[in-house]
C-alpha cells in the first residue's frame, strides 16, 4: 500500500508524530483532592492547591500513578521505578502557579508500542516515546464579557497522561488509526475516558514531508486537534501546505500551528523564535516518585485482556477473519457480545450476522451493544435456529427486525408468524410439480438452454410455500426435476 | 509585677501559669502592652490583641480545669510569612495586599492545638528575602541593641528581623522564624537571643508562603535555648499536606538539655576562617571551644572542603526556585492588582509595583540562572555543587557529634551601612551550608561585640539530631551566662 502524495515534482512522503494529552480516569486531580466531574458550575471544583494560593504544596494522587503506569503496561513500557516532576513555568491567566507540573527528563513510562490493525489485515508498529504524567491547566473564556477574560480552573490540576509517538506513521489515515486504536487500549485499561468531544483526549500532531528515503524535513506542530476527524484533515491540508511550499521553492519554518476545524486549514501560532523558554527544573515542592518493581509486577497481573490479545484469540479461536477479530475488538463490548454469541455455534455465521444485521440495526437506532434491543442469547438462538433448518437465512432476516420490534423471542416470533421452514420434501415437490405445471412454456425455454430461468422457479416456488421451504432442498428437487 | 511579665522566658511564664502565679490575660495584657510601647521598633506589621486576649481567656479556663497544653496561654508573635487563618498575611510585600488566608500553616496550627496565644503577625524582608530586614514593603525594623555610646539605628538582621527583634525586646514570649539562607540564625545572632533552624522536613512547609522550597525551613526564636526546645516540641511534626515532610518521630526536645558533653567530639571546620574575619569572631569562637571543652567534648579539627562554593550554589538555587514560586503572584486571583490594557500589561504593572527592588533582583537571577543555555552552566552545577557540600558534612559527622561555627561574620550593621547586594549576601557565609546539606543549625548568643553588640555562635548538627544540637547550645548558653538585655530606650 502506497502512502506516497504526487506533487507537482514527483512523489513525497509525510511524516507524522503524535503527541496525544490524554486525561488520566480518576475521581480527584493529581496533586490535590478536587473532583474532577465533566461539566460542572465553573470553579466548582477548585482546591486552594489548584488556584495556587501562597503556602499550599502539591500531594500526588497514588491513583493517577497507578493510572499512568497500567497505561504504560497496556503500551508494552518500559516502567521507569524512578521518575521526576519538573516545574514547566510560564505565565497565563489560567496557569495559576505560573508552572505547570510536568516532567521533563525522567517520566514515569519510556518506550513501548501500539499496534495498528490495517484495512488490509496486515498490522503495523508504532513506537511509543514516552509517557508522562501532568497536570492540565484551567480554561480560559474570552467570550463571557466584551472586554474581560473569564477564567475557570475546574480544569486545573486535573492528571494528564502525555503520550508521545515516534514519528513513524506515515499517512492521514495511519494518524487516524493510530488515535483510535490507542483510545480502544485507554479504554480496555479503564484509565482514559477517551470522550473526545469533552477534551478527555486531545492530540498535538507534529508533521512534516520529504522525498521517499530522505532525511526528515522540517515539522510543524499542529496543537490540541480535538476529534479524529479533525486530525485526518489536519494532516492532509498540512501537508499539502508544505509541499506546495517546497515544490514553489520555498522552506519550511519550524513553528507551532493550530487547526481550524471550520475552514479546514491549518494556522500558524508562533514560530520557534517566539517558542517559550519553559525554565523546567525539578519541582522541590515533590521528591521524586520511586516505584516498587514488585507492585508493578502485581499490577500488570491485574490488567484486562487488551484489544491485541484478544483480537489473536477470537482469530485462533473462533477461526474468523483478523480483520473483522479487529473491527470487534475496537470496543469491549462488541468483543465480549461476539463472544458470547458465538460460544458453541458457528462463529462464522456470528461473526457475519454481527457485523451485518446487527450492527446496521444499532446504527440506524443509534444504540450502543450496552442499550442494545437484541441480546446476545436472543441472536444465539436466531443463530440457533438457522443451524438446525428451523428457518432459512433469509426468514431469519425477517425474524431479526421482528425482533428488534416487539423484542420478542425469535423462537416465539417464529411460531407466531408460522414462519417454520418446510422441509417435508414431499412438500416442497408437490409445490414444485405445480409450479412447473403452471409454466410449461418457461419449462420449454430452460431446456433449450436459457438456463438463467432456474432462478424463476425458485422464486416461484418459495412464493408458493411463503418463503419456508428450505432453499437448499428446493434447489436438488427443482435441479433433478427439470434434468429428468 | 505584672508589668515585667513580658521579660520572662517561655519556660518561665509557663511554670507561673501552672503555678497561678499570674493568669494568661494578666501575662498577655503585659505582652500587648509591651507591643504598644515597642511600636517604634516596627516588629509587628499586625497587631492582633483582641483575639490574643480571647485566646488567653481561654488559656485561663483549661489552666482552671486542669487541662493545660503544652505551650497554653503562652504568647507570641508569627512571621508574616506564616498563613493565619482570617488575619492578614502579606510575607511584607505590597503584592500580598489584603491577603487573608481562608487557612492556617500547620506550623501555626499545631502551636494553637498546644494553647499557644498569637499576639501578631512580624515584619520580614520581603518574601523572606534579605538580611537586614530593610527590603520589608512595611518599612525597616529596628534592632532594639545600640552601639554603645551611638544612638544610630541598627538593623536587626533577616530575614526573620521582626521576630529577632520582638523577642529581644521582649514583645512577645517566643516567635517563629524561617530560614532559607540564615534567616532565623542571622537575626537571631544579631539581636542576642536563640534561634533553630531544624533539619529540612522537620516542620511543615505547608502554609508558608515559599521562598526556595527546598532550602526553607521554619524554626523558633527565644530568649534561651530551653524554650527553643518547647516551641520546636509543638512545631514539628510530619505532615501529609507536605511531601517533603519527614515522618520520623518527634523525640522529647527538652529531655536532654543536660550540658554534659562527655564523650562527644565537636568538629571545628577550618575553611569557616574566611578571609577578613573580624577579631572578635575568632575570639568568641575560640572561647566557644573552650566552653564546650569544659562541658566534656573533645574539639577536633574537621574539613569541609566545599564550603567557600556555597554560598554562590546558594545564590543560584533560592533565586532560582524563588523565581517559580513567585510566578503565581500576578493580579489574577488575590492580592494586588494593578490593571493593564491587556494581560502581560497587568502583570508587568502589577509585579512592577508589587515587588520590592530586592525580590525583582532575585526573580531575574533565578530566571536567568534556569533559562535554556545557562541553565547547565549555573543550576545544574549549583546542584552538584549542593552535593559536595552535603558530602562534606557526612563525612565530617562520621567523626564528630556536632560541629562549632561561628553564626555571622559580623554584629549587627547600621540601617543603610550595607548597601552593596553582593556585600549583603555576604553575611550569610556561615549560614547557607546548612540549608544547602538540610541540616539542623543554631545560633546562641555568645557575648558582646567591642561595641556592645551581641555576637552569636552556630552549632550545625547531622540530619534529626535536633537534640544533640539542642544540648551543645544550651553547653553554650550556660557557659556563657549572656543575660545582658539591650535597654529599653524606646519605652523612654
Amino acid at each position: 500500500m502506497s502512502n506516497l502524495i504526487k506533487g507537482a515534482t514527483g512523489d513525497w512522503e509525510v511524516v507524522i508524530g503524535m503527541e496525544v494529552h490524554a486525561q488520566v480516569l480518576s475521581n480527584a486531580k493529581l496533586f490535590s483532592g478536587a473532583a474532577t466531574a465533566f461539566g460542572a458550575e465553573p470553579n466548582s471544583q477548585v482546591s486552594l492547591v489548584d488556584a495556587g494560593f501562597p503556602g499550599m504544596l502539591p500531594v500526588i494522587n497514588d491513583y493517577c500513578v497507578e493510572q499512568a503506569v497500567k497505561t504504560g503496561l497496556g503500551l508494552k513500557a518500559k516502567i521507569n521505578l524512578r521518575s521526576v516532576f519538573d516545574r514547566k513555568n510560564y505565565f497565563y491567566a489560567d496557569l495559576p502557579n505560573g508552572y505547570q507540573i510536568s516532567q521533563f527528563k525522567d517520566p514515569i513510562v519510556g518506550e513501548g508500542r501500539l499496534i495498528l490493525d490495517m484495512p488490509d489485515g496486515s498490522t503495523r508498529e508504532i513506537g511509543i516515546t514516552r509517557l508522562h504524567l501532568e497536570q492540565d491547566a484551567g480554561k480560559s473564556m474570552h467570550d463571557q464579557h466584551p472586554n474581560l477574560t473569564f477564567v475557570d480552573l475546574n480544569r486545573a490540576g486535573v492528571a494528564l497522561m502525555e503520550i508521545v509517538s515516534e514519528p513513524d506513521l506515515r499517512s492521514s489515515e495511519e494518524a487516524a488509526l493510530y488515535l483510535t486504536k490507542l483510545r480502544t487500549v485507554l479504554r480496555y485499561l479503564g484509565t482514559c475516558d477517551g470522550n473526545m468531544e469533552e477534551g478527555s483526549m486531545r492530540a498535538d500532531v507534529n508533521v512534516s514531508v520529504r522525498r521517499p528515503g530522505d532525511e526528515y524535513g522540517t515539522r510543524c506542530e499542529i496543537k490540541n486537534v480535538n476529534s479524529i476527524r479533525f486530525v485526518r484533515a489536519a494532516v492532509e491540508y498540512e501537508a499539502r501546505r508544505q509541499i506546495d511550499i517546497i515544490e514553489d521553492g520555498g522552506t519550511i519554518k519550524q513553528e507551532t500551528r493550530l487547526f481550524d476545524s471550520g475552514k479546514g486549514v491549518t494556522r500558524s501560532m508562533r514560530s520557534k523564535e517566539e517558542a517559550h523558554d519553559y525554565r523546567y527544573f525539578p519541582d522541590p515542592d515533590l521528591l521524586p516518585l520511586e516505584l516498587d518493581a514488585a507492585w508493578v509486577e502485581k499490577l500488570k497481573g491485574t490488567l484486562p485482556e487488551l484489544p491485541d490479545e484478544k483480537k489473536a484469540r477470537l482469530v485462533a479461536d473462533y477461526g474468523i477473519k483478523p480483520y473483522d477479530a479487529s473491527v470487534l475488538v475496537a470496543e469491549r463490548e462488541p468483543a465480549d457480545f461476539f463472544e458470547a454469541v458465538a460460544k458453541g455455534r458457528d462463529s462464522k455465521l456470528a461473526a457475519s450476522w454481527i457485523m451485518g444485521d446487527y450492527f446496521a440495526m444499532l446504527n440506524r437506532l443509534g444504540k450502543s451493544v450496552a442499550d442494545s434491543p437484541i441480546s446476545a442469547a436472543a441472536l444465539g438462538e436466531l443463530i440457533d435456529l438457522i443451524a438446525d433448518n428451523t428457518i432459512s437465512g433469509r426468514l431469519a432476516k425477517e425474524v431479526f427486525e421482528a425482533m428488534v420490534e416487539s423484542g420478542k423471542a425469535p423462537g416465539v416470533i417464529v411460531e407466531e408468524k408460522g414462519l417454520r421452514q418446510v422441509t417435508d420434501t414431499g412438500a416442497i415437490e408437490a409445490a414444485i410439480d405445480d409450479v412447473l405445471a403452471k409454466n410449461q412454456d418457461k419449462v420449454a425455454e430452460y431446456k433449450s438452454g436459457k438456463d438463467k430461468l432456474f432462478g424463476f422457479f425458485v422464486g416461484q416456488v418459495m412464493k408458493a410455500t411463503q418463503g419456508k421451504a428450505n432453499p437448499a432442498a428446493v434447489n436438488d428437487i427443482l435441479k433433478a426435476k427439470l434434468q429428468a | 509585677m505584672t508589668s515585667e511579665l513580658n521579660r520572662l522566658t517561655l519556660a518561665a511564664a509557663k511554670e507561673g501559669l501552672a503555678a497561678r502565679e499570674f493568669s494568661a490575660v494578666e501575662l498577655t495584657k503585659a505582652l500587648v502592652e509591651a507591643m504598644d510601647a515597642g511600636r517604634v521598633l516596627n516588629a509587628y506589621v499586625t497587631e492582633t490583641p483582641e483575639a490574643a486576649l480571647a485566646q488567653a481567656a481561654e488559656a485561663d479556663a483549661r489552666i482552671a480545669k486542669g487541662e493545660a497544653r503544652p505551650l497554653e496561654g503562652l504568647p507570641i508573635g508569627v512571621k508574616d510569612l506564616f498563613c493565619t487563618k482570617g488575619v492578614l498575611t502579606t510575607a511584607a510585600s505590597h503584592i500580598l495586599d489584603g491577603f487573608k488566608p481562608t487557612y492556617e500553616s500547620t506550623v501555626t496550627a499545631n502551636l494553637w492545638r498546644d494553647g499557644a496565644v498569637m499576639l501578631g503577625k512580624l515584619n520580614m524582608d520581603e518574601f523572606a528575602m534579605g538580611g537586614s530586614n530593610e527590603t520589608s514593603y512595611y518599612g525597616p525594623v529596628v534592632n532594639p541593641w545600640r552601639r554603645t555610646g551611638d544612638n544610630r539605628p541598627l538593623v536587626p538582621g533577616g530575614s526573620s528581623g521582626g521576630s529577632a527583634a520582638a523577642v529581644a525586646a521582649d514583645l512577645c514570649l517566643a516567635a517563629t522564624g524561617t530560614d532559607t539562607g540564615g534567616s532565623i540564625r542571622q537575626p537571631a545572632a544579631f539581636t542576642g537571643i536563640v534561634g533553630i533552624k531544624p533539619t529540612y522536613g522537620r516542620c511543615s512547609r505547608f502554609g508558608i508562603v515559599a521562598f526556595a522550597s527546598s532550602l526553607d525551613q521554619a524554626g523558633p526564636m527565644t530568649k534561651t535555648v530551653r524554650d527553643a526546645a518547647l516551641l520546636l516540641q509543638s512545631m514539628a511534626g510530619h505532615d501529609p499536606k507536605d511531601s517533603t515532610s519527614v515522618p520520623t518521630p518527634v523525640p522529647d526536645y527538652s529531655a536532654g538539655l543536660t550540658g554534659d558533653l562527655r564523650g562527644r567530639k565537636i568538629g571545628v571546620p577550618k575553611e569557616y576562617r574566611v578571609d577578613g574575619m573580624p577579631a572578635e569572631i575568632e575570639k568568641w569562637w575560640a572561647q566557644g571551644m573552650e566552653w564546650l571543652r569544659d562541658a566534656g567534648a573533645e574539639i577536633v579539627d574537621v574539613s569541609l572542603p566545599h564550603t567557600k562554593y556555597a554560598l554562590p550554589a546558594y545564590y543560584i538555587v533560592a533565586p532560582a526556585e524563588a523565581s517559580s514560586n513567585l510566578a503565581r503572584y500576578d493580579g489574577v486571583r488575590f492580592g494586588l492588582r494593578v490593571p493593564g490594557k491587556d494581560l502581560t500589561e497587568m502583570y508587568e504593572n502589577t509585579r512592577g509595583e508589587g515587588f520590592g527592588k530586592e525580590v525583582r533582583r532575585r526573580i531575574l537571577i533565578g530566571t536567568y540562572v534556569l533559562s535554556a543555555g545557562y541553565y547547565d552552566a549555573y543550576y545544574t552545577r549549583a546542584q552538584k555543587l549542593r552535593r559536595l557540600i552535603s558530602n562534606d558534612f557526612e563525612k565530617a559527622f562520621g567523626t564528630v557529634d556536632a560541629i562549632l561555627a561561628p553564626a555571622t561574620p559580623s554584629a549587627a550593621f547600621a540601617s543603610g551601612e550595607v548597601a552593596d547586594p553582593i556585600a549583603m549576601y555576604l553575611n550569610d557565609v556561615f549560614t547557607v551550608t546548612a540549608n544547602l546539606a538540610g541540616l539542623p543549625a543554631m545560633s546562641v548568643p555568645a557575648g558582646l561585640s567591642a561595641e556592645g553588640l551581641p555576637l552569636g555562635l552556630q552549632v550545625i548538627g547531622k540530619a534529626f539530631d535536633e537534640p544533640m544540637v539542642l544540648n551543645v547550645g544550651y553547653a553554650l548558653e550556660r557557659a556563657a551566662n549572656f543575660t545582658t538585655k539591650p535597654e529599653t530606650w524606646w519605652r523612654a
